[in-house]
């Protein structure tokens, strides 16, 4: 299973805090599972996954889109951050 | 080994009793520096009627306490505690609050100023502000990724 959350304007624009897949080959990388998304959430999502400086975690560390993904990640997209 | 301390909440803090309890963790304190941020009263020439901040819980955390682990690797610092804020709050309300000791004041400001410029760019936080347009996600600053550059 991989665990995937959005927040902020990412999960507004999407309308989904978050969902769980099963691990499989098509989604191997942080690139592949962008990919996934898109392919079946279509053109909403498309813009929401690609926006300018969206920054992606995987296990709660920013990665880039090459990280592979295991079984058991929580990977997580969002955008820059803005507190103090 | 210093005494690192992380907290996210809900609730106001009092910066008079965290600036104690963070002397009370270590001896031979020479300085104290602290950092207090509020919500603004304005922004970009519109009123503030709120702000709502979301956070990424665990990685928040997670992250500020890196960034206090990274400034103790720089600086002789005693102990540093950061309180930062989430939910609903108000224009003046405070939200995040930072403090370092050490023997003497370079060691104290410096790790004081670091923190806060990476809890800026780098903590899962998020502030959405009430206007008098209505709400709107407040945009990153590029300022801020600079300061933190200089490091």
């Amino acid at each position: 299973m991989i665990k995937v959350i959005f927040f902020a304007r990412i999960r507004e624009h999407l309308g989904c805090a978050g969902r769980d897949l099963e691990w499989h080959s098509s989604v191997a990388s942080v690139q592949d599972l962008r990919t996934f998304l898109c392919t079946e959430g279509g053109a909403s999502w498309q813009e929401a996954l690609y926006e300018d400086n969206i920054i992606c975690a995987v296990n709660q560390e920013v990665v880039t889109p090459e990280q592979p993904l295991c079984d058991g990640d929580e990977v997580a997209f969002y955008p820059p951050v803005t507190g103090g | 080994m210093s005494i690192l301390s992380v907290q996210v909440q809900e609730g106001d803090f009092d910066p008079g009793r965290l600036q104690n309890e963070l002397l009370g963790q270590a001896q031979e304190e020479g300085a104290v520096a602290t950092f207090t941020g509020y919500v603004r009263r304005s922004n970009n020439e519109q009123n503030v009627h709120g702000m709502r901040l979301e956070h990424y819980p665990g990685m928040t955390e997670k992250s500020i306490t890196e960034t206090l682990e990274e400034a103790a690797d720089r600086w002789p610092v005693h102990a540093a505690t950061a309180v930062h804020r989430v939910g609903d709050l108000a224009p003046g309300d405070q939200i995040v609050w930072v403090g370092v000791s050490a023997e003497h004041r370079e060691a104290a400001f410096s790790a004081c100023e670091y923190i806060m410029d990476f809890l800026k760019t780098r903590a899962p936080f998020w502030k959405k502000e009430l206007g008098d347009d209505g709400e709107s996600w407040v945009e990153a600053r590029d300022s801020d990724v600079q300061r933190a550059e200089r490091w």
